[in-house]
């Protein structure tokens, strides 16, 4: 009795997690300018005339470049941390890795002002460059998160059987640990491939005059007439995403399967 | 592979230095910078280095800081609580009724909205919760309502909404991590010692689930307190929270040691209620332990 | 006639030594002055509880691990600054360490991508390797879908491919359940037999060490406490400490009367004036407790009233019985065993049930047939 009553909330809850993603295809589709119901009929004109936009493409472009980039310097960043982290002792190690968990926990807002104060007081120009170093920054901790586990359900002694079997430190790495990381390493890509790509105030702090997909969402909130458009991109951006995390997560189970470890937990 | 203590150190650092000296440089640095600003003075488009704590004197005089950092805390400690409140039932649903097997795919729904985009989604509460939203034109076709509600939309409500929506999944995992990792047969002693089922959860489950609640309710709360996206769309830019305030600070009025000053005065507060909750319930804990 | 193995191996050269061998983990002392040498084709063991460093000196032996100070020689050539990976040993890790992501053949064939032949020869020395350990057509299966038992054997044939000098065993055991450790204990054997290679074992279970070494290392908190034969370590104890972590061992307290020019005499309750053989008496006696006389249970018997016996004789109440199958326990009471005032335990007498002896009973009488050859006194 007391479990279904539980169970029926539990769904109810998920309702509410979802309601606000189920209604973006709904009105993407849907051809009136105002999101309002009765809805009007089915048309794609929001996709159309989304994808003619100029400055759109260009905020897409650059979305893609910061996202790659930024998914790449993140996960480099964290298999270093991880490795130290989950292979070696050394004093300090608990202070070094809480520095670079703290964007985890630090509001951006903090970390994008702060950031764009030194940039400016240093005359650097604002562009996607510099968009990048901040979401490297914030996409660091997730990286070693996953990236922890990740090394951290593997035998030490694979690595040194390598090692006793002839190869060199390096070659053991290459060999041995970094296959068996490999899905683990994907999944950080796409998981900060992600947050990047979805971030909004340090894109909006740092990017200058480039636009990336979320500022230039951001910048059409203003105009009433924009907002079909804004659901068509944002369906775009919820798909992908979507699509990705689920990537993500199917290497970072294969990655458990592997090594054998157990597969509790999500992504946090 | 010698792994005489030195020899694990030296490779330690040298493994961890890029990762570090990023966080160093990008992260640390710019923090210091911003210490550092909020005890200069401003002058016009310039920055007089000259110690000073004229600009903490003039945050913490200043009747409109007391109000908006009273308003954040207000906001972050309401979105805490209702977070909290509703996802302590899921994440007891998830840990005590659902089987191992599907667990995974229960956690991983769960996760995948908080990682669509944030604008995206707080921009939907706005057209939700609109005068002309989702829901007023919702029920208006269906004859319920004759005028819109408007208690929805540009107040502390609305703002309530979205950020407890966006930051359900914060407050779930670390309360289903803590159940997960109670030992099943305690419950089971409980009962066997003759106590209701309501009894062992008030006496022997919650207790053991309060580092998951604790652990869920900083992790809401912090972020909240520093929303900036959530005020400015959902509150109309009527109800500013203290991001909104640092922000115009610095850059509409370039007042930089002012804004440095908010944020590290912002920054301490947050940070000394989170030591006072943690120790209380360090506290609470101990007690009843 | 051929030499006996036990011959050959005195006679063969070192392959092995350790001289003066310390090891620090900060100020944890965890090699206190390993003096050791391993013969060339000896299966050696190194023995004792947790954390006693056996481990630690194989993984120094290994190249795994610096040492602070000292010298370790393989084959007479001095390891300092020799990596792992250039050391002429491989070794079989506790948790087998097969790598999850390579088949049967490519985890067996690891060690020889370095290797300047052929990759028919390679395939072929691979196949050869998976026959050895009785794998033989096992070289396509993915690795993680083996029994313990079958890694077990992947990790053999993967180290002994190379063809080292020295093949170090970490518990290689310890993971596979009784049946199955005893089967490959006895493989284990043949395997080294066959391949002539020097196997250096570390277990924690004195009966395997007991089952399969030529020599076995009891070792005490990084030192080495005893060194000898499964059978000179099992019936004379370098210590109390070693007898005890080795089988069962009655312990009584004993006054010393005086040197003869064959041993020692001792006064033993229950016993009698006994003259413990110079061969049985140990000095080390860490412990303090005053003299000591030890003996296994099955040095000493039960035997029926009046049979002739060589041994001596002493006559005893049964106090306890505990059956086991094969085996009865008896505890004893000897007469006369409550000398020097204080109250000395039962003996314990473990007995082969054979067909046609009946299982004694509590409060019955025992003639308790012993000889001085199987005591030892520590002193």
């Amino acid at each position: 009795m007391k479990g279904r009553g539980l169970h029926v909330y539990a769904l109810c809850y998920l309702l509410f997690l979802y309601a606000p993603i189920l209604l973006l295809p709904i009105f993407a589709f849907n051809n009136g300018t105002v999101i309002s119901f009765p809805l009007k009929g089915f048309t794609t004109q929001w996709f159309v005339q989304a994808f003619e936009n100029a400055t759109l493409r260009r905020a897409v472009m650059n979305s893609l470049i910061i996202a790659v980039s930024s998914s790449v310097f993140a996960t480099c960043l964290g298999i270093f941390a991880a490795r130290a982290s989950t292979r070696f002792e050394f004093p300090g190690k608990g202070p070094m890795m809480g520095l670079i968990m703290l964007p985890l926990v630090l509001p951006e807002i903090i970390v994008s002002i702060s950031l764009l104060v030194v940039l400016l007081s240093m005359g650097i120009t604002l562009n996607i460059f510099t968009v990048i170093i901040g979401h490297t920054l914030i996409c660091m901790p997730y990286a070693t998160v996953i990236l922890t586990t990740a090394f951290n359900s593997l035998d030490r002694s694979l690595e040194e059987a390598a090692y006793d079997l002839g190869e060199t430190k390096w070659s053991a790495f290459r060999l041995v640990i970094l296959p068996l990381v490999m899905p683990g390493v994907i999944s950080s890509l796409l998981m900060s491939f992600t947050i990047s790509l979805d971030e909004f105030i340090i894109a909006f702090f740092l990017a200058g005059n480039e636009p990336t997909l979320p500022t230039y969402i951001f910048s059409q909130l203003r105009f009433p007439k924009q907002t079909p458009t804004i659901m068509a991109l944002g369906t775009v951006l919820v798909v992908m995403s979507i699509i990705l995390l689920t990537f993500a997560e199917y290497f970072r189970r294969r990655g458990n399967a592997r090594t054998g470890a157990n597969n509790t937990g999500g992504f946090l | 592979m010698a792994s005489g203590n030195r020899s694990q150190a030296v490779q330690g650092y040298s493994l961890i230095a890029p990762p570090f000296g990023y966080a160093l440089l990008v992260l640390m640095a710019p923090l210091l910078t911003i210490l550092a600003y909020s005890f200069f003075k401003d002058g016009y488009l310039t920055i007089i280095r000259e110690f000073t704590l004229e600009n903490y004197v003039a945050v913490w005089g200043d009747p409109i800081f007391h109000k908006i950092m009273l308003r954040s805390l207000g906001v972050a400690a309401l979105v805490t609580l209702v977070t909290v409140g509703l996802a302590f039932p899921v994440a007891y649903f998830l840990s005590f009724a659902v089987s191992p097997q599907r667990k995974g795919m229960w956690l991983f729904l769960i996760t995948i909205p908080f990682w669509t985009s944030y604008l995206v989604r707080v921009f939907l509460w706005k057209v939700i919760l609109g005068y002309n939203g989702v829901i007023n034109s919702g029920l208006k076709s269906l004859g319920i309502i004759e005028e819109p509600l408007t208690f929805i939309l540009y107040n502390v409500n609305s703002i309530v909404i979205t950020l407890a929506h966006a930051y359900a999944p914060f407050a779930i995992l670390p309360i289903f991590i803590a159940l997960e990792k109670i030992d099943r047969s305690l419950l089971e002693a409980g009962r066997d010692l003759g106590e209701s089922r309501a009894m062992t959860f008030w006496r022997v489950t919650l207790p053991l689930a309060m580092p998951g609640v604790v652990a869920a309710s900083l992790i809401v709360f912090i972020p909240t307190i520093g929303d900036y996206v959530t005020p400015t769309l959902i509150g109309g830019g009527k109800i500013p929270m203290i991001a909104n305030m640092i922000q115009a600070q610095m850059l509409d009025l370039d007042n930089r040691p002012m804004g440095s000053a908010l944020a590290v005065t912002a920054m301490l507060i947050v940070a000394i209620l989170s030591l006072i909750f943690v120790a209380l319930n360090r506290r609470f804990l101990k007690v009843r332990q | 006639m051929t030499p006996s193995r036990y011959d050959r191996l005195e006679a063969a050269k070192p392959m092995i030594e350790c001289r003066e061998v310390h090891k620090y983990y900060g100020d944890y002392h965890a090699l206190r002055g390993i003096d050791l040498t391993i013969r060339a084709g000896e299966f050696f063991s190194l023995l004792g509880p947790s954390g006693c460093g056996k481990t630690t000196l194989l993984r120094t032996i290994a190249g795994f691990e610096d040492i602070t100070s000292g010298v370790v020689l393989i084959d007479n050539k001095d390891m300092a600054g020799v990596a792992a990976n250039h050391r002429p040993t491989n070794m079989v890790f506790q948790s087998y360490a097969i790598f999850p992501h390579l088949t049967v053949a490519e985890n067996v064939g690891f060690g020889l991508r370095r290797d300047p032949r052929s990759r028919a020869e390679k395939a072929a020395a691979v196949e050869e390797a998976l026959a050895m350990v009785g794998l033989k057509g096992y070289g396509a299966r993915a690795s993680h879908a083996l029994s313990g038992g079958q890694r077990q054997r992947v990790a053999l044939a993967r180290a002994l491919i190379l063809k080292p000098k020295v093949l170090l065993l970490d518990e290689p055991l310890s993971a596979l359940d009784r049946k199955m450790r005893e089967q490959m204990q006895v493989e284990l054997i043949k395997l080294q037999r066959q391949v002539g290679i020097t196997f250096v074992l570390v277990t924690h279970d004195q009966e395997e060490a007991l089952v399969m070494s030529d020599r076995i290392a009891v070792m005490f908190e990084g030192q080495i406490a005893q060194l000898d034969g499964p059978e000179a370590l099992y019936a004379r104890p370098a210590s109390r400490r070693v007898a005890d972590f080795i089988g069962v061992m009655n312990f009584l307290p004993t006054r010393i009367i005086g040197d003869t020019p064959n041993g020692v005499e001792v006064d033993l309750p229950g016993f009698g004036r006994v003259e413990i053989p110079a061969a049985n008496i140990s000095r080390a006696n860490p412990d303090d407790e005053g003299p000591t006389v030890g003996f296994r249970p099955e040095a000493v018997s039960i035997v029926s009233t009046g049979a002739p016996t060589q041994s001596r004789v002493t006559e005893g109440t049964i106090d306890e019985v505990v059956y086991y199958g094969d085996m009865t326990y008896y505890d004893v009471r000897l007469d006369g065993s409550d000398g020097f005032g204080a109250k000395v335990r039962p003996i314990r007498i473990a007995m082969r049930n054979v067909f046609g002896r009946e299982v004694q009973e509590v409060g019955a009488r025992a003639n308790v047939s012993w000889s001085p050859g199987s005591l030892v006194l520590f002193r």
